[in-house]
C-alpha cells in the first residue's frame, strides 16, 4: 500500500462496503488480475485507475458477476461493515449471502450477474454504453425497476387485470424515473428514443438507469469517456450529489485525471493486473510506482536496477 | 412509391437525358431478357405430359414444349426492365431526397387512430357482409372460411410476435405448439374414459358438447408447458443456433406424432373430433340444437359463422393480452432483452425467466389456435403441422413488422388472402394462352410479392415501435433504432 500519512478518515479501512481479497482472473494462460486485494469505503467515491490493459474492466466484471473469478473473495456488506468473522462464516457455510440481524454479507463471486444487481444491489454502467436504444428514455428507466415492478404486478397477474395496487406501483415507478430524469437533465427528452440522444446525454441516462435500481454500490466504467470538459464537470456534480443525497458508494474506472483527482476519496492503481498503489489521491499522485507505470521508466533506471540485481546475485553466490 | 419517386424525373430535365441513357438501358434489358430466357427455358419451356402412345394401350410420359409461354414471359421481363431503366432506375434521374416521414408514415399517423376500430368493425361485420354480398348464408361459405383461415393466422402471427417481435428470439418451430394445442383437444375430446366418466356424472352428451370449452384452456396450458420445455435447452443459444434448434423441435414433435401410433394414431391422424357447440348447445337439426333453441331454420352455416366469431374472439384476446403485457414489467423486459441482454442482466433482470416467459406465452396462444384448428377441421393429422406453417407464420411476423400488432394482422390478411386470391386468377390465361394454370404459379407470385415488400419496407409494413409509456407525448420510435434481437 502506498505510504502516506493518514489524512482524515479512511473509510475504506474503517467501514468497507466491498472487500476484495486475493482476486485472480485467468483467461487461459493470461493472468488478467493477479492477487488483487482492496477495499471500497462506504459512502466513498473510489477510483480504479491504471494504464490501458491493466485489468480494470476485468475487475469490474468480476465484481458485477459477469465473470466468475478464478480465485478470490468479493464480500459486499449491506448497512454496516461486516466483521471478518461474519465474512468467514458466510464463506464456510457455502451460501451466497448471510444476513445477521442488522447487516448482510453477499459473496459476489458466488452470485450470478442478475442477482449481483438485483439482490446485492450493485449497479453498473458500461464502457461502451449499453442503453435500450429502441426504447424511450422513460422506458429505459422503467426497465431498471423491473424487479420491484414485477412484485408489484403480482408477476403480471395483478397487472393483467389492472388492479389498483398495480396502478399505484406503476405511478410510483414513473415518479422515480421522472425524479432521475430531472436530476440528469433529461426530463424534456423523456419520450424520445434513447438511441437519439447525444453521447453525453446517453452517459448520464445510463447512470440514471443504474440508479433507478436502488444500488448501494454504483460501478461506473469510464463515465467521463467522450465527454467535453463542461460535461465532465457536470458529471462530477452528479456523482457527488448521488453520494451525498442517496448514500450510494461509487466505484469508478476513469482515465480522465481531472475527474479522478477532483472527486475521489480513494484511488486504487492497477498495472498488469497487480495493485501498485492504494490511498488518497494526493498519496497516489506522488507515488513513484504510479508515475513509472503511467510515464514509463527511463532506460538508465532500468540499467541501474539490472546492475543492482546482478550485484545481489553475485553477493548471494559468494557468501 | 415508385410512382412517387419517378415524378421529378418526368420533369424538364428528363427529356434530353433519356436519349443518352437509352443505349445502356436497352442493353441491360436485353441481358435481363436473356437471363430470363436461360432460367425459364428449362423451367417453363418443357412440360411433362402423359401421352397416350397407343402401344399396348398404355400411357407414357412425354415432353411438351411451350415456346410461346416462354416468349411472353421473357417479353414481359424485357419490357418491364426497359421501362424501369428509363424511368425509376435512370442514372440521370434526380433522386427525390426524402427527409422525415415517408408517405406511408404520414398515412399511418393521419389514419392511425381510425385504422384499428375500422378493422375491428370490419372483422365483426364480415360474415354478415359476406352473406349480404353473396346473397345468402350458404353462398358466403367460401368467404367465411377464408376469413377463419386469415384470423387463425392473425392469431398465430400475434402469438409468434411475442417471441420473435418482442423478445427477439428467432423461433422456427412455432408449429409445434400449434400441434400440441390441436392434439391436446383431439386426444382429450375423443378419449373414451373421459367421456364415460362425464357420462356417468353429467349426462351422456356432456363431454361431446363441452369438450371444446374445457379443453381450450388446457390446450393453452399444455402448449405453454411445451414452450418452457423447448425454452430450457435453448436458453444459452443465440441467433442461427437458436433457429436451428427450434426448427428441429418443430420437426421432432411432428415425427413423434407420426411414429407414436398407439397414442396419436400416427399418420392416419385422429378423426371424428367433437364439433364446436354454442356453449353446450350443439349445432344440429335436433330439437336441442342451436337453430331450434333460437327459433331459426337449421343451417350448417350457423356453426361456421360461430367458429368465425370464436377465432375472432381468440385473436382479440391474444391482441389484448399482448398490448397489456407490453405495458407490464414482463413485456418491457422482453423488449429490453431484444435490445440488449447484457444490460438486462446488469439491471437485475433474470434473463432465463424472461426468455422462458416469452416462449411460454407465445406457445400458449399457439396452443389456443391449435385447439381451434382441431375443432374446426374435426380431424387432425401430422400432415397439418409441417415446417411450411412455421415458415408462413414467421413470414407474416417479419412482413408485418416485428413487434407491431396491426402490421402482423395486415400481413396475415394480405398473405393468406393473397394466396387464396391467387387461386382465382383465371383471367391470366387470356395473357398466357389457354393452357396456363395460374395456381401453378401461386408460390412464385407469392415469393415475388414478399421480395418486393422486403425491398421497399425492409423492416416490415409497420416499422415504427409504439412506446409503452410516455410522460407528455407518445412518439413512435423509428425502426432504425429498434434492434432485431440476437437470440
Amino acid at each position: 500500500m502506498a505510504s502516506s500519512p493518514a489524512s482524515g478518515s479512511r473509510l475504506w479501512e474503517t467501514d468497507p462496503i466491498l472487500t476484495v481479497e486475493h482476486l485472480f482472473m485467468r483467461f487461459g494462460g493470461l493472468v488478467a488480475v493477479n492477487d488483487l486485494s482492496f477495499n471500497v469505503g462506504r459512502g466513498d467515491i473510489t477510483a480504479l485507475i491504471g494504464p490501458n490493459g491493466a485489468g480494470k474492466t476485468t475487475v469490474f466484471n468480476c465484481i458485477t458477476g459477469f465473470y466468475k473469478p478464478s480465485a478470490g473473495r468479493l464480500a459486499l456488506a449491506h448497512r454496516r461493515a461486516a466483521t471478518p468473522a461474519e465474512i468467514d462464516a458466510a464463506t464456510a457455510i457455502g451460501e451466497r449471502s448471510l444476513a445477521t440481524g442488522d447487516a448482510a454479507v453477499y459473496l459476489l463471486e458466488r452470485l450470478p450477474d442478475y442477482r449481483v444487481s438485483g439482490e446485492a444491489k450493485v449497479a453498473r454502467t458500461f464502457q461502451n454504453i449499453r442503453l435500450f436504444t429502441g426504447m424511450t428514455v422513460l422506458e429505459n428507466l422503467m426497465v431498471a425497476q423491473h424487479n420491484a415492478l414485477m412484485r408489484a404486478s403480482g408477476y403480471s397477474l395483478r397487472g393483467l387485470f389492472g388492479l389498483p395496487s398495480w396502478g399505484r406501483a406503476a405511478r410510483a415507478a414513473t415518479e422515480k424515473a421522472t425524479f432521475w430524469l430531472d436530476k440528469v437533465g433529461l426530463l424534456e427528452r423523456a419520450d424520445d428514443p434513447a438511441g437519439d440522444l447525444p453521447y453525453g446525454a446517453q452517459r448520464r441516462l445510463e447512470i440514471a438507469r443504474a440508479m433507478c435500481s436502488d444500488p448501494i454500490l454504483l460501478c461506473l466504467d469510464e463515465p467521463a469517456a467522450g465527454l467535453n470538459p463542461r460535461e465532465s464537470l457536470e458529471l462530477n456534480t452528479l456523482l457527488r450529489s448521488i453520494r451525498a443525497d442517496h448514500g450510494t458508494s461509487i466505484l469508478l474506472i476513469e482515465h480522465d485525471m481531472s475527474v479522478v483527482m477532483e472527486i475521489s476519496d480513494h484511488v486504487v492503481v492497477l498495472d498488469y493486473g497487480t495493485k501498485i498503489s492504494d490511498g488518497t489521491p494526493e498519496a497516489v499522485k506522488s507515488d513513484p510506482r504510479v508515475i513509472a507505470a503511467y510515464l514509463g521508466v527511463d532506460e538508465d533506471a532500468v540499467e541501474e536496477a539490472g546492475a543492482e540485481i546482478e550485484e545481489i546475485v553475485q553477493t548471494g553466490a559468494a557468501s | 412509391m415508385a410512382a412517387q419517386i419517378a415524378e421529378p424525373a418526368a420533369g424538364g430535365t428528363g427529356a434530353p437525358a433519356r436519349a443518352d441513357s437509352f443505349g445502356p438501358a436497352l442493353k441491360d434489358a436485353l441481358i435481363a431478357g436473356l437471363v430470363t430466357l436461360g432460367l425459364l427455358g428449362p423451367l417453363v419451356g418443357f412440360h411433362a405430359v402423359v401421352k397416350d402412345e397407343g402401344m399396348n394401350g398404355q400411357a407414357a410420359l412425354g415432353l411438351d414444349y411451350r415456346p410461346g409461354l416462354v416468349a411472353i414471359m421473357v417479353g414481359i421481363v424485357f419490357a418491364g426492365r426497359l421501362l424501369l431503366n428509363l424511368t425509376v432506375w435512370s442514372p440521370n434521374r434526380v433522386v427525390a431526397t426524402r427527409s422525415g416521414p415517408t408517405v406511408f408514415d404520414r398515412i399511418g399517423t393521419t389514419l392511425g387512430p381510425a385504422i384499428k376500430p375500422a378493422l375491428l368493425a370490419f372483422a365483426v361485420g364480415f360474415p354478415f357482409l359476406a352473406a349480404f354480398l353473396m346473397g345468402g348464408l350458404n353462398e358466403s361459405r367460401y368467404l367465411v372460411d377464408v376469413g377463419i383461415l386469415i384470423l387463425t393466422y392473425v392469431m398465430l402471427g400475434w402469438g409468434l410476435n411475442i417471441v420473435v417481435g418482442l423478445a427477439g428470439l428467432l423461433d422456427l418451430g412455432y408449429v409445434a405448439f400449434y400441434a400440441v394445442g390441436a392434439y391436446t383437444y383431439a386426444l382429450l375430446a375423443t378419449s373414451a374414459p373421459i367421456n364415460d366418466f362425464f357420462a356417468g356424472l353429467l349426462g351422456a352428451t356432456f363431454w361431446a358438447n363441452w369438450a371444446f370449452w374445457i379443453c381450450l384452456p388446457l390446450a393453452g396450458v399444455f402448449a405453454g408447458l411445451w414452450g418452457m420445455i423447448l425454452g430450457f435447452p435453448v436458453l444459452r443459444l443465440r441467433g442461427d443456433y437458436l433457429a436451428i434448434v427450434t426448427l428441429a423441435f418443430g420437426e421432432i414433435i411432428r415425427l413423434v406424432l407420426i411414429n407414436w401410433v398407439d397414442f396419436t394414431g400416427g399418420g392416419a391422424g385422429i378423426a371424428s373430433i367433437p364439433r364446436a357447440t354454442f356453449f353446450g348447445i350443439p349445432f344440429n337439426a335436433s330439437e336441442d340444437g342451436f337453430a331450434a333453441r333460437f327459433g331459426l331454420d337449421f343451417n350448417p352455416m350457423h356453426r361456421i359463422v360461430f367458429l368465425y366469431f370464436v377465432i375472432l374472439a381468440l385473436a382479440l384476446v391474444t391482441a389484448f393480452a399482448t398490448v397489456r403485457l407490453r405495458k407490464l414489467p414482463v413485456g418491457r423486459a422482453w423488449e429490453a432483452l431484444r435490445e440488449d441482454e447484457i444490460a438486462c442482466r446488469s439491471l437485475g433482470i433474470n434473463t432465463t425467466n424472461v426468455k422462458l416467459s416469452a416462449f411460454a406465452t407465445g406457445a400458449m396462444f399457439g396452443g389456443f389456435a391449435g385447439c381451434f384448428f382441431a375443432v374446426r377441421a374435426g380431424f387432425v393429422s401430422p400432415e397439418s403441422f409441417t415446417f411450411d406453417i412455421s415458415a408462413m407464420i414467421l413470414a407474416i411476423v417479419v412482413l408485418g413488422g416485428m413487434g407491431s400488432q396491426i402490421g402482423v394482422a395486415v400481413a396475415a390478411a394480405v398473405m393468406m388472402g393473397g394466396m387464396e386470391l391467387l387461386r382465382n386468377l383465371g383471367f391470366l390465361s387470356n395473357v398466357f394462352g389457354p393452357g396456363f394454370d395460374p395456381t401453378q404459379y401461386r408460390m412464385l407470385l407469392f415469393g415475388l410479392a414478399m421480395v418486393a415488400i422486403m425491398v421497399w419496407k425492409p423492416r416490415g409494413l409497420v416499422s415504427t415501435r409504439e412506446p409503452t409509456i410516455f410522460l407528455k407525448e407518445r412518439k413512435a420510435v423509428s425502426g432504425d433504432l429498434v434492434k432485431e434481437g440476437h437470440g
